[in-house]
């Protein structure tokens, strides 16, 4: 069996989806999700074991060898990502049979669980692949899925919210697909590999540089990147909280993983930064998102729309660290895709738990919080610092390598800019610390409890994950310079 | 070169008008629509691709020795399965946004949207 | 590409739909020029349609007609504009239109048309790439479907009292008058549909056909049924829950396969497993998948179809109770 881990990476939670129709109690349903999930947390772990011991793992699917076939190529990139979104999908799932009794009607819990699954196999799938056209079909997978999730949410803004998701993620997918028709018209092949060895033949053709754009621009929309990241405020605050977690820690990460991929694996490093000015158009447009989305994040009165914009801005950090293009650089990115999983699952599981006791995540509501929901509000308290960049949290460590790449390739501007963002987002953090601890309580609404254990367990797993991986740096650091130099090595 | 090319530049036009149609219109069912024509363009160009002159359908057969391309009409099979997934979903939401605001009508929907917050 | 243009102008949704419907057999018959047989028949009964089907059903919900935007489109003209001519000028050094030297029939195609038919053994090319080279890409196809279904049950089911017998007698006969000659010719038609739809499933092998197209006619041959003979006597027929169930089975079938080739030893999905002949192993192989497809695309074109109108059949309900 063992040899088979990359492919069951994937379909076990794939075929645990339609086997969720043949149970009925919203229960078992949940616990038979939880189990497909831990399963494929399990697999991700022996994978990145196995990358990390013995280099790239190939995998031919139907017995045919590639490019006649599709393959799977795990290396420390997907293996780190694979570990990410299912260790995220986890945690999250635990607390998610309490949270959507409150949120989604009884009668679609069942529909949930199994959407959720296949929106996580669709993601798991879209990453282990090494064959361009089978991103496309995964990258669908998880989209549909996305969409019929968000559109779940109690508020009928979730049904507006999701179709300008649909809208422009199908655009961006349909442009994506342009790319890749393109590409295979010019090399004849899909193989990721394969194509890698083709496209330097005719890499100085007006045909792969719009094969490029297309691809990068289509990644781009899905990315969130200003000034594309329209459809992803709303998307997160609409939707039921449980989903915003999950999404949150996952969608965004696995679009950066595909620039990653098409840019350093498939179309190579040099071409792709001399095609396009893609240096200057990220590094200016990573920091005015960041920019954007903090002042954003500072006025919003609603606190799920507050992390939402905060995660723009997050993602606009990841580019400003692509856009260096070294080593340190996208040892940045990696870091930070790891540590913004960890912050934002939790912020907005703590999230859910609010929203599960009070109904509301208006700002003005969580008043007196501070002493009602203790454990709660700490977990937001400690996520937030983590998002400002405070040492010994994740999110110092990641900022570190992020000044650290700056300072190195003498970009001494963007290195203040992101200090700066830094110190915007201590703004916005600030509002829910004044809101919940020290403002009086609200009347008429003294019995609110603390969370229930089943959200608590999974928030403090997160926040201590978070906490300790931003004391012990090893494993994390490892891993990302692993994949980072590994990327930088096969093209030169 | 116009006549070995321009096969392609009509499809590029066609692209466009689905493309114009999803991104100017402000009706939801009109933007699903745009979003199809958007799509079979696209294929349309994949399949234009496959084109050997004097081949024939890639189906084995006696006495032939010349097939045009059979990989881009795989991919286009499933890309149209794809197209149709998508397109159920988005009228089901037009469906229910219909339901809920009373309108298919983009400004409407934002103007309800405004009053709300 | 008149038709294209048409449908930007016209504000008249339900001619906007025939229209799509019509570029959709446009474009299927283009395909059959272009030697794409396969892809012509699907983009014929699923773009042309399926598409068309549910789109007609959406507007009896949402209103016929599209208002006059007031701004001005320029923007939108702009961005348009600019992607346009950015995909012509990348068309500057594209290879010529239908050239055999063309890059793309170098590489990978030409083991796919030499040597397909001792390796898996079956003449519809475009059948043996999809259901076994690329047979991972036809299981995530599948999957999208079956998420699609899914989707639409999350979004527009409605919980339903059943109908008793004594109703739908009463709905059958006031029915019975008014459409009595469609009733009668689709009686006769509908097992003339059943059939073809078996023949296209299993023919796929040796023709154009296959899970897919066979799968879109035979959900046709069903909500033809529906949409004559009412939705109440549908229900009775095709019973809800288990189509549900039909639909997993499709997509388990087709990941099944994939697990006995692991457990006798190959990769997933790898046929030359499932037999001692590895060429027969292909056969009952694609024979399978494809039969998984079929399951899966009936029943979710049926769900959707059957919660589209079953949410119309809800409004309307609620209309006249309200009246």
């Amino acid at each position: 069996m063992l040899a088979h881990l990359p492919i069951l990476q994937v379909i076990v939670p794939l075929m645990a989806a339609p086997l969720c129709l043949f149970l009925t109690r919203s229960r078992l349903v949940w616990l038979f999700a939880l189990i497909a999930s831990g399963a494929a947390f399990l697999i991700s772990v022996l994978l990145l074991q196995q990358v990390m011991a013995s280099g790239t793992i190939i995998y031919e699917l139907g017995g045919w060898d590639a490019p006649w076939g599709i393959e799977y190529r795990i290396d420390q990139l997907n293996a780190l990502l694979l570990l990410i979104i299912s260790a995220v999908s986890t945690v999250v799932l635990f607390a998610a049979h309490t949270s959507i009794k409150e949120e989604i009607p009884a009668d679609r819990h069942r529909l949930f669980y199994i959407l959720y699954l296949l929106s996580l196999a669709g993601m798991l799938g879209i990453v282990a692949t090494a064959d361009a056209f089978n991103v496309f079909v995964f990258l669908e997978i998880s989209s549909l899925s996305a969409y019929a999730l968000i559109a779940l949410g109690k508020d009928r803004r979730a049904l507006w919210a999701s179709y300008q998701y649909l809208i422009m993620g199908t655009i961006g997918a349909t442009f994506i697909l342009i790319g890749i028709g393109l590409m295979y018209q010019m090399t004849g092949t899909l193989n990721m590999y394969d194509l890698s060895q083709r496209l330097p033949e005719v890499d100085n053709s007006r045909t792969v540089f719009v094969a490029f754009t297309f691809v990068i621009v289509g990644v781009c929309l899905k990315l969130a990147l200003f000034p594309l990241h329209l459809w992803l405020p709303n998307a997160y605050a609409y939707a039921p909280s449980i989903v915003t977690a999950f999404f949150a820690a996952t969608a965004t990460k696995v679009a950066v993983y595909l620039l990653i991929r098409f840019t350093f694996s498939i179309f190579g490093l040099s071409f792709s930064f001399t095609a396009l000015p893609l240096q200057m158009l990220f590094v200016v447009l990573g920091l005015l998102g960041i920019f954007v989305a903090s002042f954003a994040a500072i006025y919003q009165t609603n606190a799920k729309h507050l992390f939402a914009y905060s995660s723009i801005a997050q993602i606009g950090y990841m580019i400003v660290g692509f856009s260096v293009s070294t080593t340190t650089g996208l040892m940045a990115t990696l870091l930070h895709l790891f540590n913004h999983a960890l912050m934002k699952s939790a912020l907005f599981l703590a999230l859910a738990a609010v929203v599960y006791r009070i109904g509301s995540v208006q700002m003005n509501q969580f008043h007196g919080l501070g002493r009602q929901m203790p454990l709660t509000m700490a977990a937001i308290v400690i996520g937030g610092l983590s998002l400002i960049g405070v040492p010994l949290t994740v999110g110092f460590v990641s900022k570190w390598y992020l000044v650290l790449a700056t300072i190195e390739n003498g970009w001494w501007p963007v290195t203040v800019l992101i200090l700066l963002g830094s110190l915007l987002a201590i703004v916005y953090v600030w509002r829910i610390v004044e809101a919940a601890y020290f403002k009086p309580a609200i009347v008429g609404r003294e019995n609110i409890k603390e969370a229930p254990m089943s959200f608590l367990v999974p928030i403090w797993t997160l926040v201590i994950a978070n906490i300790y991986f931003g004391i012990d740096t090893r494993l994390s650091v490892q891993v990302a310079q692993s994949a980072a130099q590994s990327l930088f090595g096969v093209n030169p | 070169m116009i006549l070995g090319l321009y096969n392609y530049w009509i499809v590029v036009v066609l692209m466009m008008v689905g493309f114009y149609i999803v991104i100017a219109h402000g009706n939801l069912i009109k933007k699903i629509v745009g979003l199809t024509i958007f799509q079979t363009s696209v294929f349309i160009f994949y399949i234009s691709m496959a084109k050997v002159d004097g081949g024939t359908a890639p189906i084995l057969a006696e006495g032939i020795t010349q097939y045009s391309n059979p990989l881009p009409h795989v991919l286009i099979l499933t890309a149209i399965v794809v197209g149709i997934a998508t397109t159920a979903l988005g009228l089901a939401l037009a469906v229910r946004i219909k339901e809920a605001y009373g309108s298919i009508e983009e400004e409407e929907i934002q103007t309800k949207d405004n009053l709300d917050c | 590409m008149a038709v294209a243009f048409a449908i930007v102008r016209m504000k008249d949704l339900f001619a906007v739909i025939m229209l799509s419907g019509i570029y959709g057999l446009l474009s299927a018959s283009f395909f059959v020029a272009m030697d794409a047989v396969d892809v012509a028949f699907t983009e014929a009964s699923v773009g042309a349609g399926i598409s068309t089907l549910l789109m007609l059903v959406a507007i009896t919900m949402t209103g016929r007609t599209e208002n006059p935007s007031r701004h001005k489109p320029l923007l939108a003209l702009a961005v348009v504009f600019v992607t346009g001519s950015l995909l012509i000028y990348g068309t500057l050094d594209m290879p010529y239109f239908g050239l055999a030297t063309d890059p793309v029939h170098q590489h990978v195609a030409p083991r796919y048309i030499n040597d397909s038919m001792q390796e898996v053994g079956v003449p519809n090319i475009v059948t043996s790439v999809l259901a076994s080279y690329r047979g991972f890409d036809t299981f995530g196809e599948v999957v999208v479907i079956f998420t699609a279904g899914m989707g639409v049950l999350a979004l527009l089911s409605v919980v339903r009292k059943p109908k008793d017998m004594a109703e739908i007698d009463l709905i059958n006969k006031s029915m019975h008058e008014e459409h009595l000659i469609l009733r009668i010719v689709a009686k006769i038609m509908i097992p003339f549909i059943l059939l073809f739809a078996l023949y296209v499933q299993f023919h796929g092998d040796f023709g154009p056909g296959g899970g897919f197209q066979a799968g879109v006619i035979f959900a046709a041959a069903i909500i033809l049924y529906s949409m004559l003979f009412g939705m109440s006597t549908a229900r009775k027929v095709i019973n809800q829950s288990y189509i549900q169930l039909f639909a997993a089975i499709g997509v388990l079938l087709y990941g099944s396969v994939g697990v006995i080739s692991l457990l006798n030893g190959k990769n997933f999905l790898d046929y030359n497993a499932l037999s001692a002949d590895p060429v027969a192993g292909q056969h009952l192989g694609i024979l399978l998948v494809e039969l998984g497809v079929g399951f899966t695309v009936t029943s979710v074109m049926v769900i959707i179809f059957f919660n589209f109108a079953g949410r119309r059949n809800d409004q309307q309900n609620k209309e006249n109770n309200d009246l």
